[in-house]
């Protein structure tokens, strides 16, 4: 097997890896903001209840989650559901990643001064205005860093697609291997892994850059 | 009458803060407020533009009530919508300045007026530099609040806040944060709005600014108004020996 059937053998494995990738930011990312706002209810039930949420999508192995997601309609309530192993999937991913995109949100939101909240109610900006008008774009610069972080964390997370027997790239260079007995998969998984992150740290670092006209 | 204050008690968590305080305001008036840190001036400040809840009391503007107490002796507030109208008479400028970071200088006068008073940008655009002009930084209108000296940024903060057109003016210390250098270009601004008759309530630490720029002077201790007068009486012939010993260890 040459070099370029094996990357054309894994090409519709990287498009999957992609797929799981940006979906799950798109879901998770405004969901963690949901997530973040009953965190910070004023009710504490609501606050307790989000607490043991985020304590378990934390505390036990996003693998485990993958398949209680996968297999947890079959063995709790009997249902078998066609083409839901993809759902699953990004289900899985999404919900575990809101958790750790709310806790850095609850970050950079309780980091903001008081003052900040004082002089637009003082000015006379509504709750819903001083949110997305003062408090939040200010927060998203501070955060960046951390989600930076936690979206390099995802790009190699998509790995764990394999757990549901999804053919994501990785998923694809293991059989190729095997196969093969080669080496090779490996190194262009090794490869196409660090450009999809450099390209991701190349982006976060454009958006601070561009941020960067205040302190 | 602009401001009428009534009665205002107020306690955090059992420690009385303002004990039975009354306070008015008339037009034009520059009505200073001294005392010792703990005093409860601040607290005064804050429970007048609504930023703390006041346990029992009335507060009135324009003869509008905002807060009421009602016979079992509990501080009512008017709702919502009509606290926000009356909210429209006053602008209050902090210790911090507490200045929007991502906005610039002519944002941060003009946003307000255009998104919450909804004005017209242009005639907004128009005041925002005329009052940029006024507190001398009518080059600093594309700047952003970190690149401006503490002074600036104070002066920034009076200017966003008289955008809005309030009928008073509240300072909470507005050089303490300040050197002394940059001290002397706030007070000048504020002596210069004194003298356009802007009615304003500057909680203070500079005797001699206040006593140079007031109407009046009330003089707070403990939670109380101690004495209140002409600055010249008050500074030059207080009569409660609390007065005279707060002076006394300010010349030190």
């Amino acid at each position: 097997m040459s070099l370029s059937t094996m990357l054309a053998a894994m090409g519709e494995g990287m498009l999957r890896t992609c797929l799981i990738f940006f979906l799950t930011l798109l879901f998770s990312l405004p969901l963690g903001m949901v997530v973040m706002f009953l965190r910070r209810s004023r009710f504490r039930i609501v606050q307790s209840i989000t607490k043991i949420y985020i304590a378990i999508m934390r505390g036990t192995p996003l693998m485990l989650q993958l398949l209680m997601w996968y297999f947890g309609p079959y063995y709790l309530f009997g249902m078998s559901i066609r083409g839901y192993r993809f759902a699953a999937i990004i289900i899985g991913f999404s919900v575990n990643y809101s958790a750790y995109f709310a806790e850095i949100y609850r970050g950079g939101i309780e980091a903001i001064p008081k003052g900040q909240y004082e002089a637009a109610e003082i000015l006379g900006y509504s709750k819903a205005q001083t949110f997305f008008k003062i408090i939040l774009p200010q927060v998203v610069k501070m955060i960046l860093p951390s989600v930076t972080n936690e979206v390099i964390t995802l790009v190699k997370d998509t790995s764990l697609a394999f757990t549901l027997a999804y053919n994501e790239m990785f998923s694809l260079a293991k059989q190729i291997a095997a196969s093969q007995t080669s080496f090779v998969p490996f190194v262009i998984a090794g490869v196409f892994y660090f450009i999809a992150n450099y390209a991701v740290a190349y982006a976060m670092e454009r958006i601070e850059k561009a941020l960067d006209y205040y302190n | 009458m602009i401001l009428q204050m009534k009665g205002i008690q107020k306690s955090f968590d059992g420690l009385e803060v303002l004990k039975d305080i009354s306070l008015h305001v008339d037009k034009g008036e520059v009505v200073s407020i001294i005392g010792p840190s703990g005093s409860g001036k601040s607290t005064l400040l804050r429970c007048a533009t609504f930023l703390e809840k006041i346990d029992a009391g009335s507060i009135d503007y324009m003869g509008q009530d905002a807060v009421t107490t009602n016979e079992h002796g509990v501080a009512q507030y008017v709702p919502h919508q009509e606290l926000n109208r009356i909210k429209r008479y006053f602008g209050l400028v902090f210790q911090n300045f507490n200045l929007f970071p991502h906005y610039s200088v002519l944002k941060n006068i003009m946003d307000a007026p255009v998104t919450v008073q909804k004005r017209p940008k242009e005639e907004v655009y128009e005041e925002a530099m005329r009052l940029l002009k006024k507190m001398n930084l009518e080059n600093r209108a594309d700047a952003y609040p970190c690149q401006l000296s503490g002074g600036q940024q104070q002066r920034v903060a009076i200017a966003r806040a008289l955008a809005l057109n309030p009928e008073i003016l509240f300072f909470d210390e507005p050089t303490s944060a300040l050197d002394p250098e940059l001290t002397g270009e706030v007070l000048k601004v504020i002596r210069q709005l004194a003298d356009e008759k802007m009615t304003m309530v500057i909680v203070t630490h500079e005797m001699p600014f206040a006593r140079a720029v007031s109407s009046r002077v009330v003089f707070m201790d403990k939670g109380v108004i101690v004495e209140e007068g002409h600055p010249e009486a008050v500074f030059g012939d207080p009569t409660q020996e609390r007065t005279k010993q707060f002076l006394r260890n300010y010349q030190q």
